[in-house]
């Protein structure tokens, strides 16, 4: 039971922080639970499609199928984290004098949630086809429902234990600097999804890695330990990334963060709109 | 005349590349998983050469290849064949295992 809990709390771990830092990016969103639980929902609805054509899929295109769907899964919500940090970057200084004035709920429109729903729904299907096929394994193994079940409510609980940490963390920061601080999580969070589609790639060799092995900090930080993995789902941290993983890295952060500055400047008439 | 030169242009470098990826052909090297355990468990790999590994399972269940050294993950499907690319590697040991069965899915790629 132990081991199977453990490899779900790693994989529930990895979505439970996206989700975290999403439904933060969300504060204030009318209706954003129902949006967010929609986007969980479907994103286990599809983990188990992906893991039912996994056999298929990994034999597609030559053999790189898998690591095709991986990384256009996170080109996918790199897109649209970029988008709604964008759009944040121009809205979320009028959300946050809103929510400091009324001090609660402000309904900011719909449009950056779908973007966001459609993230959550992206990091579930990913690291949740991954415990389809590990579970169904198990079961098939002759594990008993019991242990199985135990293990993924044991690992469930406490992946969702360090998501819910981090988002009563986040919420501690002063409304005044809240959304900028969700929107430079957001940009960390799609620099490390694009530095992890470009090590799939690497390995079906659709890139070239441009030095396999970067630099090694394995040492200091382990992939392995709890902290790594937090800073591996959160900012994309790797130990030994290969050089086009930085080159992507650094691209997509600063795109982003070109973007935000672009159409975020604070616009006179917008501002006094709201005033 | 302008565009045949271009069209004469495009397919030299068609070819150029065509040549290229053929003779950028890498070393396979294979892996068996059967009853949760890999097979050979150590292997030696060239150092300084990007290697195509490819792993079969002979398995009625998914695995899961995966390695931090190496820095690569991988599902293995059930009854399935799958490749992947790693390397240029530096002379050493690489330890992976199969993240679906760690206790007896263990290997190294000895680097030399």
């Amino acid at each position: 039971m132990l081991g199977i809990a453990v490899l779900v709390f790693r994989e529930v771990l990895e979505a439970a922080l996206v989700v975290s830092v999403v439904f933060a990016a969300t504060r204030g969103v009318d209706g954003r639970g129902r949006w967010i639980g929609a986007g969980i929902a479907a994103g286990i609805a599809g983990a188990i499609l992906l893991a039912g054509f996994a056999g298929v899929i990994a034999g597609a295109v030559e053999g790189a199928g898998q690591e095709l769907v991986n990384a256009g899964v996170l080109l996918a919500a790199v897109i649209m984290i970029a988008w709604h940090a964008i759009w944040m970057a121009s809205h979320g200084r009028e959300i946050a004098l809103h929510m400091q004035a009324i001090g609660s709920a402000v309904s900011v429109g719909r449009r950056p949630l779908t973007a966001l729903t459609l993230v959550v729904a992206l990091a579930v299907l990913r690291e949740g086809s991954e415990v389809v096929l590990f579970l169904y394994a198990q079961v098939a193994e002759g594990f008993g429902a019991a242990d199985v079940a135990g293990g993924i409510a044991l690992g469930v609980a406490g992946g969702c234990a360090v998501g819910f940490s981090l988002y009563f963390g986040l919420l501690r920061i002063p409304v005044r600097y809240f959304f900028t601080a969700t929107n430079w999580l957001l940009l960390l969070l799609a620099a490390g999804m694009a530095s992890q589609a470009a090590r799939f790639l690497v390995q079906a060799d659709l890139l070239p890695s441009l030095g396999s092995t970067l630099w090694d900090t394995s040492t200091w930080l382990s992939d392995r330990s709890l902290l790594g993995q937090t800073l591996h789902a959160l900012v994309g941290y790797d130990a030994r990334p290969a050089g086009v993983q930085v080159l992507f890295y650094v691209i997509t952060g600063a795109l982003i963060a070109i973007g935000m500055r672009v159409w975020g400047r604070p616009r006179r008439r917008g501002l006094t709109r709201a005033a | 005349m302008r565009y045949r030169f271009l069209m004469n242009l495009i397919v030299a470098s068609g070819l150029l590349a065509g040549a290229g990826m053929l003779s950028a052909q890498e070393p396979e090297f294979r892996l068996v998983i059967r009853d949760h355990k890999f097979e050979p468990t150590e292997m030696t790999l060239p150092a300084g050469k990007k290697v195509k590994l490819i792993i079969e399972n002979k398995d009625a269940t998914a695995e899961e290849f995966e390695s931090y050294e190496l820095n690569r993950e991988k599902v293995v499907p059930a009854k399935g064949q799958v490749a992947l690319f790693i390397g240029p590697l530096k002379p050493g040991r690489y330890a992976f295992f199969g993240d679906f069965h760690k206790d007896t899915a263990k290997g190294v790629l000895i680097v030399q």
